[in-house]
């Protein structure tokens, strides 16, 4: 029985990573005709071209400057909302909560071309404004803002509410306090939170489709190259982005344990 | 911890275009100081993978252009002429320069959203050939400057097609079921269906295009898929054997490969296109806009280009320029009596489209009885979905009882 959990294990790894290791198998692969199902030897050429394309690395960089920056938006925000909807009474407080949800259950394509009606309206309205970063660091943050939400929610529901007012009893002013005792307990929450909208960023295809203006990013950079061929470099910055991610989710998840032995050691030895 | 990650970030951030324009200035190396920057940045939108980009030692064309007037460009691309349109429609962006193909030019000039070019600025019109000239798309050249040009041919598998490859007919012979692909867009499909028959592909007879739409009906069940990108990695592997695409695309495929092979079908005709450079109506830069296309028309511009494209250019001088094997290479410059019996996609009328749209959809989806069997599934799924939710409910109530 043993055995057999552990092939059916093995078998759903397999499913969820074959795809990626294909990717990055792929990136590595030498041939002319750009094929992506024909492998004829090992060489780095993909990602020699990758970081000579200007225009892969423009995209890129937009890319990144949108998920960095709507993310912080939508971090600060969406806590800040989190904590407003947490002190509420029980029926705003689900009423709220049905609000911000929605964005989440409606369709993208409903979210990207509404928005894209707004905006250019907007742009109209000031005076022939092109949509652009600025638009669509605004879409990113509006829909990225419920998972944030989502995830710092729970964190301030697990915390005791008296460790606030106790801060204060103690006389640490409000802010002060909400630095040094109510932030660190839902750290946490708020770093998933943050990660999650960064990523969600980065491979929104449909809502920056519509609200892109002049501006591309790399979903659809990559989109526009299916009439002629997605080029193998495609596979090299993919590889790339999935090892920074990886190494990203790394980091965080030993400082996480690390944090968590230090604290233990801490109360030990307090009590000890 | 948050600031670790944020470090992180920041660091990718400001990494990625300290790589960049080491790498943009390798372009112009020869020929005279580079012009002061003159704070103006024209949109332009363009076909993906369609312009030089300085890759692999090749010219970097937006690059030299900005070195050479000091204009910036924001490049973007686009996969399809329908998705530009929406997206010059929709009001969201502003463009200065835009490339159609040659039918979504005749529509944009016929819907008025194209700019009068001033020729005055574009100078370098001198070198395009007499024969791109004043085209069926846009009659009295007001509008557009062609980019490049290409045809439509058959791409086979020697292997295994050993007969001669002349006619369209052999995408409906039965012996290579299954291993066939078809464009995925209905234009360039139902073309080959109207060549075949003897059409014109831009007819407005309606019995003309419901009898291509027959023949596509019964090659349909040969097909392997209607593809567009893919055909390259399908017909390299051998997994399919035959398939019509441009020729300039697939050009790389032949010579890497040489079990491959390319044919145009010259007595039925082909498809012969044209991208083009035109002027949205409402660009904001339109004299550097105008100094863009002068700029692309340049001689030595176009060679590089068309060298990193693989498609044709319209104009001798570049062509001199080019490799001699290239220019006699007939998938890239086919004999005269190719492109005299080729024709040109035009915009059709609405009322003609609407008709393609419908009957495109019959061919791909395989028609109203495939459709309601489809219906039938989903609708015994719900079913299922629906009985089931009740049949809960009731038991909850009975337990509840």
């Amino acid at each position: 029985m043993k055995i057999l959990s552990k092939i059916y294990m093995g078998l759903v790894f397999l499913f969820l990573y074959a795809p990626i290791l294909v990717l990055i198998v792929f990136s590595f692969n030498d041939t002319d005709t750009m094929s992506r199902s024909v492998w004829s030897g090992f060489s780095l050429r993909w990602y020699e071209r990758l970081f000579q394309d200007r225009m892969i690395l423009d995209a890129l960089r937009n890319t990144l400057l949108i998920a960095v920056v709507s993310a912080l938006l939508s971090t600060v925000l969406g806590t800040s909302a989190a904590i407003g909807i947490n002190g509420m009474k029980r029926l705003p407080r689900r009423l709220m909560m049905n609000i911000t949800n929605f964005p989440m259950v409606n369709p993208e394509i409903v979210t990207g071309v509404s928005m894209m009606l707004l905006f250019v309206f907007g742009a109209r309205a000031l005076g022939g404004l092109s949509l652009g970063m600025g638009s669509m660091i605004l879409a990113h943050t509006t829909f990225c803002l419920p998972y944030v939400i989502l995830s710092v929610l729970p964190k301030l529901r697990q915390m005791d509410g008296h460790l606030y007012e106790a801060a204060q009893d103690l006389g640490c002013p409000p802010v002060p306090s909400f630095f040094k005792v109510v932030l660190p307990e839902i750290m946490p929450g708020v770093v998933t939170g943050m990660i999650m909208a960064f990523t969600l960023s980065i491979d929104d295809f449909v809502i920056s489709y519509f609200t892109s203006g002049t501006t591309q990013t790399l979903p659809i950079y990559i989109y526009s190259m299916t009439r002629k061929r997605v080029s193998p470099e495609i596979n090299a910055l993919s590889t790339l982005l999935f090892g920074a991610v990886l190494i990203l989710l790394l980091v965080v998840n030993l400082r996480q344990a690390r944090d968590k032995r230090e604290q233990k050691a801490r109360r030990e030895e307090a009590a000890g | 911890m948050k600031k670790r990650i944020l470090g992180l970030l920041l660091a990718v951030l400001f990494l990625t275009p300290l790589a960049a324009p080491a790498v943009a200035t390798q372009g112009g190396e020869d020929g005279g100081e580079a012009a002061p920057l003159t704070g103006v940045t024209i949109n332009v939108y363009n076909w993906g993978e369609y312009i030089s980009n300085g890759v692999d030692g090749s010219l970097d064309v937006n690059a030299e252009f900005t070195r050479r007037t000091g204009i910036e460009v924001n490049y973007t691309t686009f996969e399809s002429n329908e998705s530009m349109y929406s997206k010059l429609v929709s009001g969201g962006a502003n463009y200065d320069i835009i490339i159609p193909s040659d039918y979504m030019v005749s529509r944009l000039i016929d819907e008025g959203m194209l700019e009068k070019l001033n020729f005055d600025n574009i100078p370098n019109f001198q070198y395009i050939d007499e024969a791109y000239r004043n085209p069926v798309y846009d009659p009295q050249n007001e509008y557009s400057v062609p980019y490049t040009w290409g045809v439509v041919g058959i791409f086979y598998n020697k292997n295994y097609v050993t007969e001669e490859v002349d006619s369209w007919e052999i995408l409906w012979d039965e012996q290579y079921a299954g291993k066939i692909l078809m464009f995925d867009n209905p234009r360039d499909t139902f073309g080959i269906a109207q060549k075949l028959l003897g059409f014109s592909f831009n007819s407005t007879e309606e019995s003309e295009w419901q009898e291509a739409a027959m023949l596509l009906k019964q090659q349909k069940p040969l097909v392997q898929a209607y593809v567009m990108d893919q055909i390259f990695d399908k017909m390299a592997s051998g997994e399919a054997w035959l398939g019509p695409y441009y020729a300039g695309d697939a050009a790389i495929l032949v010579e890497e490969n040489p079990n491959i092979g390319f044919a145009i079908p010259t007595e039925e005709g082909t498809n012969f296109f044209v991208d083009a450079i035109c002027i949205p109506k409402g660009a904001q830069h339109k004299e550097e806009a105008e100094a863009y296309i002068n700029f692309l028309c340049d001689p030595e511009i176009a060679a590089a280009n068309v060298d990193y494209i693989g498609y044709s250019t319209p104009e001798s001088a570049a062509k001199a320029l080019l490799d001699e094997e290239v220019v006699n290479n007939p998938i890239y410059y086919p004999p005269q009596e190719v492109l005299e019996n080729a024709e040109i996609f035009i915009n059709l009328p609405e009322e003609t489209s609407l008709l393609l749209d419908e009957l495109w959809a019959e061919v791909k989806m395989g028609g109203p009885g495939e459709t309601a069997t489809l219906i039938a599934i989903l609708a015994l799924f719900l079913a299922l979905y629906i009985a089931a939710v009740l049949y809960k409910r009731r038991k909850a109530k009975r337990e509840a009882g």
